[in-house]
Parts: structure tokens; C-alpha cells; sequence
């Protein structure tokens, strides 16, 4: 019997050796509001071409030719206004869509009050809290080649290719374009128009946005950009501001399904 | 009787087997002391470990990576390498760091301490969170020049990081956030508070000024203070102290980061504390020596557009005032501070 409790006590303090305080995570309260969940799927045109990286040379309305290389953004703080006017926002609502990583370019909220939504707002950017908050992880990580390493803040969108206009070294186009304060700040907070459509969150069905995001408008509306002149941007500057200022209608709403 | 005993034993060496990690892997830290300090009468430091729970497992992997060669591209370079412990963690005797493929720098490597009060990183301050700074040098083409993902490629090669991540973080999982965590925990943890000034600014025994120190804090006092503003002898501002243009650099300094031409030639104030260890002084690392930093102020002070006001003229001080003001800086060497072995490479 003493044989046993000692073998007894020596497998549990062996057992136990490693083990960290027994911190037992409690089960948040979750309220009984049900939920279901909404998809997000994003469409990257050149006006009613579908997007391809490397392939096509896309003309400008004033004629210049861009073959485009890199195309990718944030979208983050989605908000989407039910029918009664009542706001639901997801949280952690951080997402990189690159057009080389099809996957990147849908995601699904889920936790979504089950209710019909009229409309949606995002922003094109990063939140200029987590530009100054420290290592983050996810979309947000300073690894995805959208963190500035010199000068902090995040690249909200970025556009690369080549363009025979292009004077800069081997006919080169870089827009990066950031700047989450002051005067030059190009954070964007928009609405596409759902056009009276409505996406329809049940226990059943999963709706989801299609939102077509034109890559030309980058370069019209206000501002025509030529890439003779301007074709690399990779400061912060009235010029990145003036190509921000033009991108922020670059997205429509496809349609929804639901 | 006898089998009880034996079976403590077994029991024991069990233990100790279930939990221990080979010393290399693992080393043992002289001290365990990894908490947050703040001196008496020292402000709020802005970083505080809040989001980054200080622990012995993460400063020794933060210390592991700063002394980290892989970060750089040809595996040549560490954190380290350029900021050394001895000199208060500055480069000794070198007015640029030599980056990989034998590229050099603009800029003199600073001193790394006191770096959770720092409002923003850099020489011109581009960087404004002290976890994300390690980004900089690793990105920077004249430093480092590594792709982070690469860097995490190689990390995850190694049998002793994998570990080493487990133990710091649960599992093995090496990405960005969590090395950056880590090394912050490392910078974090650099205080130098223990100075001849600071022990006599806390009255401890024997600890005494000479007359002649004495007469250099108060010059110190009256001319120098209100940029070098005790006790972290900086006010994380930015200037522009009257250094010529050296043509051949063309360092705009502050400009390049706020695109704004009254940030010309301005700079971060550099902490006094551990002046006497940190030489080349200045930016470029022009001055070799304290004798000519004090006389650039009495009398070498250039106007070029965005001079600080403070200094127009230059400051007045006698060459009595000068031996003082000298004798003063040396009083705020931190021997405790660069010979804590906590902070040395472990390898």
C-alpha cells in the first residue's frame, strides 16, 4: 500500500511538474442576440476588365499604358446599418486584399445580428491608432511589405507595374500610398451605395457583398494623373493625398447575394 | 523507510529532468531580475510592457535575437554588432557602421538605454513605436538589408529558436509580432540609472562631487539643460545644434521624415548619460572627442536657416567652464550598466 501511494505521488508530481497555474478560462457571457454571418468578396477591374498582374497593357483615358505588377490594400473598420438604423461593427476588422492571393480577396464576418443591412462603410486604410500601436499580427503584420520600416505607418494601398510612360528607372511605377495624420493624411472612410438592395443575415442564409474595385480610377477623378510626371510615390506628400483623394470612389457595389 | 526516501529522490531528479532545457539552449540568467524599473523622480516611462508581459523567457529570447546574425542578409550581422554593449551600447569608435556587402552608414549608431521613455526612434525620428524600430535596421539596404520573411525562414531552421520561442511563447510559432515583442523586451530592459550622478543625486554614502563637478552641473544647470533635460538628458525633441553641412552626406535629418523644410538639419537630442563611453559624437559621428563637442558649442556653432534659437551665438563658457562642464559628463558613466552580464551575448 506505502509502495503505492508513493508510486501514486510520484506519477502526479511528474505529471504536474511543467504544468502552469491551472489560470481556467472562463466562458465569456455571450448575449442570446442570434447571429449568422456575411461574406465579402472584392472584384479588382480595370473598368469591366477583370485584373491580371503582368499581362495586359492597360490604357489610361489620356493614353498612357500601365502593365500592372502589385495591387493591394486595406480594408479595415467595416460597419455595416441594419434597416431599423442600427450599426454593427466587426471587430478586429483588418483585411489586406492583394490581387496575387485570391484568397486574400474574400473573407466572411461572422457574429452578425441576424437583420437586414442597407448599407456598408469602411475604410481604405489603417486606423491611425494601429499605425503607432506596436507589433501586430494578421493582416497587420510588418511583414506583408505594407508596414513602413524608416518612417512608421502602414501603406494603405499600394499599385505597382510598368509603364513605357514612366520616366523613372527601368519605365517603373510605384504609388504607395499612406498617411494616417495631418494635413496629407490618406485615410478614407466610404459607403458604397447598395443601391436599395439589401443583404439579408439569417441562421440560413449567408449573404454576400460582391464589391468591384476599379483600379483605373486611381488615376481620374479629380485629379488625371500622367505617369510621364508622376509615376513613383513613396512618401507621404500632397501627391499621395491627390492619388488617395482619387481612389476613394474606385469601389462600387457588384450586387448581393443572398 | 529507505524506498520513501529513494522514490523523493527519483521523484526529484524527475522533476528537474520533465523540466529542464539544455544550458545552452536555455542559458541561465546571472539574475532574474526582468521587471520594470522607473528611478525615483524619473517620469512615466511611454512604454510599459503592458501589451508584452515582461518574462525571463522573453528577454532571453529577445537578447538571442539581438545578438542574432540572421537578421542580416549574408548572416554576417547582429543588432550587436553595431551597438555594443561596452560603449553603452553604441559603436565603438566607428562614425558609421558597416552594413552588409560592405556598404557603410550615414548616421552614427546611438547608444541603446533608457529606451521606453523615448517618444520615437531614430536619429530623425521616423519610428515611433520601440517594437516595431528593430524593422529599420533589419529593411535599411546600408545596415542589414533582410527581407523579415527571410529572416523568419532561417529562424524556423533552427532547432534552438524553435525552442526557445516555446518557451517564450507557449510554441513554436516564429513570426513577426512575436520577435519584435521579444527584442523590445530586451531594449526595454536596458536601464542605466546608476551613474556617479545618480548616486549622488540620491544622496548614497560615500558618494560625493568635487568642486569641480560640482561647478559643471551647475554650468551644466544653466546652459545645457533645457535641451539635455535630466534625468534622461534629453527631451526627445528635435534640433538643429549648429553642425555645418558635410556635403558629401547632405543629411536632411528630420525633413526626410516630415517633408517639412523647417525640419532641416534637425535631429533627435541624444542622451547625455554614458557621454563618455559613446564616442564619435553627433549624428555623423564628426567629433572624436568631448573636448571638441564642448568647443563646437562655445564657438563652432554654424546658422545654416533652422538653427535653434538657444544656440545662436554659441554658448559662452571659459576654458575653466569647459574643464568643469567636462568633469560634470563624466560623472554620468553607468559602470553597473555596461557591466551587467545580463545584457551580454549569452553565446
Amino acid at each position: 500500500m506505502t509502495r503505492f501511494i508513493i508510486l501514486l505521488s510520484f506519477f502526479v508530481l511528474l505529471v504536474s511538474a511543467c504544468k502552469k497555474d491551472p489560470l481556467e478560462e472562463e466562458e465569456p457571457i455571450t448575449p442570446v442576440t442570434p447571429t449568422g454571418s456575411l461574406k465579402i468578396e472584392f472584384d479588382n477591374m480595370f473598368d469591366t476588365l477583370d485584373l491580371g498582374l503582368d499581362t495586359v497593357n492597360y490604357i489610361l483615358d489620356n493614353g498612357d499604358k500601365i502593365k500592372v505588377s502589385i495591387f493591394k490594400y486595406y480594408i479595415s473598420n467595416i460597419k455595416l446599418t441594419d434597416s431599423d438604423g442600427k450599426e454593427f461593427a466587426e471587430t478586429e476588422s483588418y483585411h489586406l486584399i492583394d490581387e496575387s492571393n485570391p484568397a486574400s480577396q474574400k473573407f466572411t464576418i461572422t457574429g452578425v445580428p441576424i437583420k437586414n443591412y442597407t448599407s456598408i462603410t469602411f475604410m481604405i486604410g489603417v486606423d491611425s491608432a494601429r499605425n503607432v500601436s506596436g507589433a501586430q499580427t494578421g493582416a497587420l503584420s510588418a511583414n506583408n511589405n505594407m508596414f513602413w520600416t524608416w518612417s512608421t505607418g502602414y501603406i494603405f494601398a499600394k499599385l505597382e507595374g510598368i509603364s513605357q510612360q514612366s520616366t523613372a528607372p527601368s519605365n517603373s511605377v510605384a504609388f504607395h500610398i499612406a498617411g494616417f495624420k495631418g494635413a496629407n493624411s490618406a485615410l478614407k472612410i466610404i459607403s458604397p451605395t447598395f443601391n436599395g438592395s439589401t443583404a439579408n443575415v439569417s441562421s440560413t442564409v449567408t449573404p454576400t457583398i460582391y464589391i468591384k474595385c476599379n483600379l483605373k480610377e486611381w488615376f481620374i477623378n479629380p485629379t488625371t494623373i500622367s505617369l510621364a510626371t508622376t509615376n513613383n510615390i513613396t512618401t507621404v506628400s500632397t501627391t499621395s493625398k491627390m492619388i488617395a483623394d482619387n481612389y476613394a470612389d474606385m469601389f462600387t457595389i457588384e450586387h448581393i447575394h443572398n | 523507510m529507505r524506498l520513501l526516501f529513494y522514490s523523493i529522490v527519483v521523484v526529484i531528479c524527475c522533476q528537474f529532468i520533465s523540466c529542464s532545457v539544455d544550458p545552452k539552449i536555455k542559458p541561465i540568467l546571472p539574475s532574474n531580475d526582468i521587471r520594470e524599473i522607473i528611478p525615483e523622480g524619473w517620469p512615466q516611462p511611454v512604454y510599459t510592457f503592458q501589451d508584452n508581459q515582461l518574462s525571463q523567457d522573453k528577454f532571453i529570447l529577445g537578447r538571442e535575437l539581438f545578438y542574432e546574425e540572421m537578421f542580416s542578409k549574408d548572416n554576417s550581422i547582429s543588432c550587436g554588432s553595431c551597438h555594443q554593449g561596452f560603449v553603452a551600447f553604441a559603436n565603438a569608435e566607428h562614425r558609421f557602421s558597416h552594413g552588409v556587402d560592405g556598404s557603410l552608414g550615414k548616421r552614427n549608431a546611438p547608444a541603446l538605454f533608457n529606451m521606453n521613455w523615448n517618444t520615437s526612434f531614430m536619429w530623425d525620428g521616423g519610428i515611433l513605436h520601440i517594437e516595431n524600430q528593430p524593422l529599420g535596421p533589419i529593411a535599411n539596404p546600408i545596415e542589414m538589408h533582410e527581407d523579415i520573411n527571410n529572416a523568419i525562414t532561417k529562424l524556423q531552421a533552427s532547432n534552438k529558436y524553435k525552442q526557445l520561442f516555446t518557451l517564450a511563447f507557449g510554441d513554436d510559432l516564429i513570426n513577426t509580432q512575436r520577435i519584435l515583442k521579444a527584442i523590445a523586451q530586451f531594449q526595454g530592459m536596458l536601464y542605466s540609472y546608476n551613474s556617479k550622478y545618480d548616486q549622488y543625486k540620491r544622496g548614497e554614502q560615500d558618494v560625493s562631487f568635487s568642486s569641480q563637478e560640482q561647478n559643471g552641473y551647475l554650468l551644466f544647470q544653466q546652459k545645457c539643460n533645457s535641451c539635455h533635460r535630466e534625468p534622461l538628458f534629453t527631451n526627445f525633441e528635435f534640433k538643429n545644434n549648429g553642425l555645418s553641412i558635410d556635403p558629401t552626406i547632405q543629411d536632411s535629418g528630420r525633413a526626410h521624415i516630415t517633408g517639412d523644410p523647417l525640419d532641416k538639419y534637425k535631429f533627435k537630442t541624444p542622451s547625455l548619460r554614458n557621454i563618455a563611453l559613446t564616442t564619435p559624437y553627433m549624428h555623423d559621428g564628426r567629433f572624436s572627442n568631448l573636448d571638441q563637442v564642448i568647443e563646437h558649442y562655445a564657438s563652432g556653432i554654424v546658422d545654416n536657416g533652422t538653427l535653434d534659437p538657444n544656440l545662436s551665438g554659441g554658448i559662452s563658457l571659459s576654458a575653466q567652464d569647459k574643464a568643469d562642464l567636462k568633469a560634470f559628463l563624466l560623472t554620468l558613466t553607468d559602470y553597473t550598466f555596461i557591466n551587467d552580464d545580463r545584457f551580454k551575448d549569452p553565446n
